[in-house]
């Protein structure tokens, strides 16, 4: 109910929001090559799952077959994109310090909620996504199939947030960084899925057979990506 | 004091089932070794034993707490609603530790950053709601809650202490490496900082429990 009431004012700030992050893109010299080092930044240098180790369980569930990761990672960068900057939304117009100015209460500071919201704007957001991909493209939503609904409780969604409020990126900034912190689950998730096809038929001592590999894989797949960081 | 075995359950407060709920997930169903559940925020805060010990006991505390108000409420919620019930009901939790951390321990709330907050997002504790508080009566959950959170800490602990010793010669910022062996040209390994070092020794970790608790995955 609350998140429905909700949304018509979301929408409306983030119209606005949008509106000030063009002006601010069409004023500010240098800007595009800001958006393609924070872009570059989230997939390779800082990737949210091999450099963060967030939204390791469900890489771990699975990637176990190709197809499937794809299906997960194409979802997980289409909430990614959509959430990171509605939360930015509400950081900027109700949770910060000061946020709820324009509610004639300048001295709120509400920041405490800001897991709460967060956590609810992101359900809300996976629920309407789940909708609109069964209306709009019902093989696409086969596809993804439970995944879609799991995304709610994968901690790259909720981590991006975060470190979004925490790195201080502006709207503009928000949407890249969201894009990028998706593709660069994907590629990770995908690169890893591959892999795992392969080991199948290689051989595991017992014990290490299943999680002790696939850590260890994804400890050096970790360090090919660090070799980026020179960008 | 011949009694070397476990003595006799005699009262129903503490029976077969309360310690098969604390004790089980301590090794025999280890959160991260077996049930590979958790690992999101476990291991970027593990590059030193402080932060990983302030990190396992929140979600100790999270977890045993976020059991019992479930386990208490289990037959109040309605079933299609229960996992946003039960997303509420751990961030509330996880916002009090968040706000006691940075009342009493400022710095260190700052290093772990935003790693405190994804304590909600952390699948132990959903999936011990689900699982177990769900089904389960209070006692028992809080029971099953802590057990669950120490299988988790002590992982965290370890992975932590290794870190930090061999990545900066250090345990809880005290120096543990002599500096005679520095002047012998001993070097700390970088690795054990950087994620990668992270992935390997849990592979490790995985591995040995493993190895001696005789689990294969099929």
């Amino acid at each position: 109910m609350l998140a429905f009431e909700v949304i018509p004012d979301l929408l409306t700030s983030a119209g606005e929001a949008a509106a000030a992050a063009v002006a601010a893109v069409v004023d500010e010299p240098g800007a595009a090559q800001k958006y393609v080092g924070i872009l570059l930044r989230s997939i390779f240098v800082e990737n949210i799952l091999l450099a963060f180790f967030l939204g390791m369980c469900s890489y771990l569930a699975v990637s176990k077959r190709v197809d499937s990761s794809v299906g997960l990672g194409i979802a997980v960068i289409f909430v990614l994109g959509l959430t990171v900057p509605i939360n930015w939304v509400v950081q900027e117009y109700v949770l910060r310090p000061g946020a709820l100015h324009w509610a004639g209460m300048p001295d709120s500071d509400l920041s405490y909620l800001q897991f709460l919201t967060f956590i609810a704007s992101i359900a809300a957001a996976v629920q309407i996504v789940e909708m609109a991909v069964d209306k709009m493209s019902p093989k696409l939503y086969a596809a993804l199939g439970i995944f879609l609904p799991l995304i709610a409780v994968n901690c790259a969604i909720l981590g991006s947030s975060l470190f979004m409020v925490e790195r201080k990126y502006s709207f503009g900034e928000s949407v890249v960084f969201g894009l990028g912190s998706g593709i660069g689950w994907l590629l990770a998730i995908v690169s890893m899925a591959a892999i795992r096809w392969r080991l199948r038929t290689a051989h595991v001592p017992g014990p290490l057979k299943g999680l002790g590999i696939t850590f260890i894989t994804t400890g050096l797949i970790a360090m090919a990506f660090m070799t980026f960081s020179g960008i | 004091m011949t009694a070397t075995a476990t003595p006799p359950a005699k009262t129903p407060l503490f029976g077969g089932d309360e310690k098969k709920a604390i004790l089980d997930p301590l090794w025999d169903n280890n959160p991260i070794a077996l049930q590979v559940l958790g690992i999101c925020s476990a291991l970027a805060v593990t590059t030193r034993l402080d932060k990983s010990l302030v990190m396992g006991a929140g979600v100790v505390i999270v977890c045993a707490l976020a059991n019992v108000i479930i386990s208490c409420l289990r037959n109040l919620i309605p079933n299609k609603i229960r996992i946003i019930v039960q997303l509420v009901v751990v961030s509330g939790v996880v916002i009090v530790f968040d706000q006691v951390l940075k009342a009493y321990m400022y710095d260190l709330s700052k290093q772990l950053s935003v790693f405190v907050g994804l304590i909600i997002t952390n699948c132990i504790v959903m999936g011990r709601l689900e699982a177990y508080a769900m089904g389960n009566p209070p006692w028992r959950s809080l029971l099953d809650g802590i057990g669950n959170g120490l299988g988790y800490a002590w992982i965290l602990a370890v992975v932590g202490a290794v870190r930090e010793i061999f990545g900066a010669g250090k345990l809880l910022g005290v120096q543990v490496i002599p500096q005679a062996l520095y002047d012998g040209g001993y070097v700390n390994n970088g690795l054990m900082v950087l994620a990668p070092g992270a992935f390997l020794l849990l592979g490790i970790i995985v591995w040995v429990q493993r190895a001696i608790s005789g689990y294969v995955e099929k």
